[in-house]
């Protein structure tokens, strides 16, 4: 119906749906991981979720309003609570350190209802988990859907040491057979090849960590046969901080400058201006923004466009990618 | 409200009608006097007050007689429900929405009453009452998909989603408009939708693809589609053309105003939570020509639709043949007057026809 009922609104395109949430749990878990569990402020429950789901936090931090993607990595089948583990980035731009730094127990915040896009495929005969770091977040969440269900999995794990080991001991545990933990000060690295080679016929990998373990990975994997599609990865990027540049919106017919430390998408929803996000880290497409004019060099940073996209220069990841340049002309 | 349930058939005698109240909250789908594909979606929050909107799942007075007839449908032919192995988590994430949505939207009909996984469901209309336990297959007497789908009305798709696609890898169809599901079933978005002349060409389908893949949880969606059908046929299905093909030629211009219907399929898309799939149910409402004419808007713009569609669309959805015939009809419920723009029947602003003299 492009006419809709009169009291019906078009497909909402900004985010996904909200939820009022208060802190109820501040959890060190070492030198740089805190993991942080909400309950819903009104005393009912989540939704339940698939495991590899994310949750965008928006965070109140002055006059800023960031809004940042964390993986879900409670028991999505445990509806009175959802948890982040939140690893603090001394150099980043500072929505972890907010987290860390000033949210209280008792502190009210908004998140979005879970998104996913690391979702299981559910035909695989085994999945096969490589994480590293942080990435092991979405794990968490898929481990305990597939306990439930019987799965068959194996997980791979590589920490940078044993005191920055998030989660180590409650995985070992519980699951010491099918639970693998690889200390890079002890130098002992994931053997990939083997791994990949010992597996059974209808395995699914899946990968999430450092940009540089992603790649590792999947080229790993391709170079040994593995079709494109029992390769899984995540990688939410974080907006990187550039130079200052001007845009104009021509639907709203607004320019507005971009700052150092602020993203594209960040500037155009301060100047109230209604712009379609999911993951803001490049991945999901949601935000992808058509370019009516351009005199200047684009920083595309996103996983969404294809090469050939970018190199036109015809469209833009607001949430991620950058501009230097004379003109740039949006259709927003 | 208080839904007085037809015993009526949608076969043999074809005993189907249409009270005043279906009538009047049918799901007229031409906003404005022709009609082009689009994508045409919009949220699935609620509605006008009992408009086939305002439910997540609408319940209406064909409900009991609905499901008697998907009970002869697949005891003819299984193969109307399928589930491929990995869809079974899904099928239980349907069973929990359509149980929780229809005991909160219809609590004098049907309640649900949980207990941990020990799930107790009665369902009045069809005098269920059962306790099983959820995400159990043993304790039910279906798979969770079939089990709740036979319960509810629309045909059901179940769509995996993985690699950028949708698949069809689960559903119960059994009042399609001339699709199969044995034939589609692990068939992906493109694949499926094949056979729809011009869309392709219009890139419809790759912008209704990447929306869907973008549906998320809490944020439902919905659209309208439609076709023509000859008698009040649910099962307008491949496997079943030689019974139904063969009575598009028992259209006379006596008969038509009765036995020809706009059939109109109201679509709905949910993401499931535990899967991460896709849920597409596809509610089928019919209204004979007659029905329509009732409502002066309704008719001037049906008319005018049938008359300038295009070939190709006329020849996809199935009455190219009989579209003179129709036009005859529709013709004389077309004075030329404007019509308001919109869906809705306008009854008491748009102007009674003015009856031709000559």
């Amino acid at each position: 119906m492009n006419v809709p009922a009169p009291n019906s609104t078009a497909p909402k395109l900004t985010g996904a749906e909200k939820i009022d949430v208060t802190i109820t749990a501040i959890v060190p878990l070492n030198d740089l991981v805190t993991r942080f569990e909400f309950k819903r402020s009104d005393g009912s429950l989540f939704p339940t979720f698939s495991g590899g789901a994310h949750t965008v936090v928006e965070m109140q931090d002055g006059d800023r309003k960031r809004l940042n993607p964390y993986s879900l990595m409670s028991d999505p089948a445990n509806r009175e609570t959802f948890a982040i583990s939140v690893r603090r980035d001394d150099e980043g731009r500072g929505g972890s350190l907010f987290m860390h730094n000033k949210v209280k127990i008792g502190d009210p915040m908004v998140i979005s209802y879970p998104v996913n896009l690391f979702s299981l495929d559910l035909r695989a005969r085994k999945h096969l988990f490589i994480a590293g770091g942080i990435g092991i977040t979405p794990f968490l969440a898929q481990i305990k859907q597939l306990v439930r269900t019987n799965g068959n999995w194996e997980l791979h794990y590589s920490c940078r040491n044993a005191s920055l080991g998030s989660y180590v001991d409650e995985l070992t545990q519980k699951y010491p057979h099918s639970v693998h933990i690889h200390y890079d000060d002890e130098k002992d690295f994931i053997d990939l090849e083997n791994l990949l080679h010992g597996q059974p016929i209808g395995t699914h990998l899946y990968v999430c960590g450092p940009k540089g373990m992603i790649e590792w990975v999947r080229s790993t994997a391709g170079a040994a046969g593995w079709p494109t599609a029992h390769i899984h990865y995540e990688e939410f990027l974080a907006p990187k901080p550039g130079k200052p540049f001007a845009v104009r919106l021509a639907k709203s017919g607004v320019t507005v400058k971009v700052g150092a430390h602020e993203s594209l998408l960040e500037a155009i929803e301060r100047l109230g201006v209604e712009a379609p996000y999911l993951c803001r880290g490049g991945a999901c497409g949601q935000c992808e923004t058509d370019v009516i004019e351009s005199d200047g060099a684009f920083m595309h940073r996103d996983h969404w466009l294809e090469d050939e996209e970018k190199a036109l220069g015809v469209k833009i990841m607001p949430c991620v990618s950058r501009f230097e340049g004379k003109t740039l002309v949006l259709d927003r | 409200m208080n839904i007085q349930f037809n015993d009526e058939t949608f076969r043999d005698d074809y005993s189907f009608k249409n009270s005043q109240r279906a009538i009047d909250r049918f799901p007229f789908p031409f906003h404005e006097d022709s009609y082009m594909y689009s994508v045409n979606m919009e949220q699935h929050q609620g509605g006008p007050v009992d408009s086939v909107y305002e439910k997540r799942f609408d319940v209406d007075e064909h409900y009991v007689s609905e499901m008697r007839d998907r009970e002869m449908v697949l005891a003819d032919d299984p193969l109307r429900c399928q589930s491929l192995p990995h869809m079974t988590l899904a099928g239980w994430d349907l069973l929990e929405l359509i149980m929780v949505s229809k005991s909160e939207d219809y609590p004098e009909l049907f309640e649900l009453h949980r207990e941990g996984a020990n799930w107790h469901w009665i369902n009045k209309p069809l005098g269920i009452d059962d306790r099983f336990v959820f995400m159990d297959d043993t304790t039910l007497p279906y798979g969770p998909m079939e089990y709740i789908t036979r319960q509810t009305q629309g045909d059901f798709c179940v769509l995996d989603q993985r690699e950028e696609n949708l698949w069809m890898d689960a559903g119960i169809v059994t009042t399609q408009a001339d699709w199969s599901l044995d034939f589609d079933i692990g068939m992906n978005f493109f694949e499926w939708h094949a056979p729809v002349p011009l869309a392709h060409e219009k890139g419809i389908f790759k912008r209704a693809l990447k929306f869907l893949l973008n549906i998320q949880q809490g944020a439902p969606a919905r659209r309208l589609n439609w076709t023509m059908t000859v008698n009040p046929l649910l099962d307008t299905s491949p496997e079943n053309y030689h019974k139904w093909g063969v009575q598009k030629m028992s259209l006379t211009p006596q008969n038509l105003a009765e036995k020809q219907y706009l059939r109109v399929e109201l679509q709905t898309f949910f993401r499931l939570p535990r899967s991460n799939a896709l849920v597409f149910p596809i509610r089928c409402y019919l209204m004979s020509f007659k029905d329509i004419v009732s409502k002066p808007k309704w008719g001037r713009r049906l008319h005018r639709v049938v008359r300038d569609i295009p070939e190709e669309l006329a020849t996809y959805k199935g009455f190219i043949d009989n579209r003179p015939m129709m036009l005859e009809f529709l013709s004389r419920y077309d004075d030329g007057l404007p019509t308001s723009f919109g869906v809705w029947p306008d009854s008491h602003t748009e102007p009674a026809l003015i009856e031709s003299t000559s």
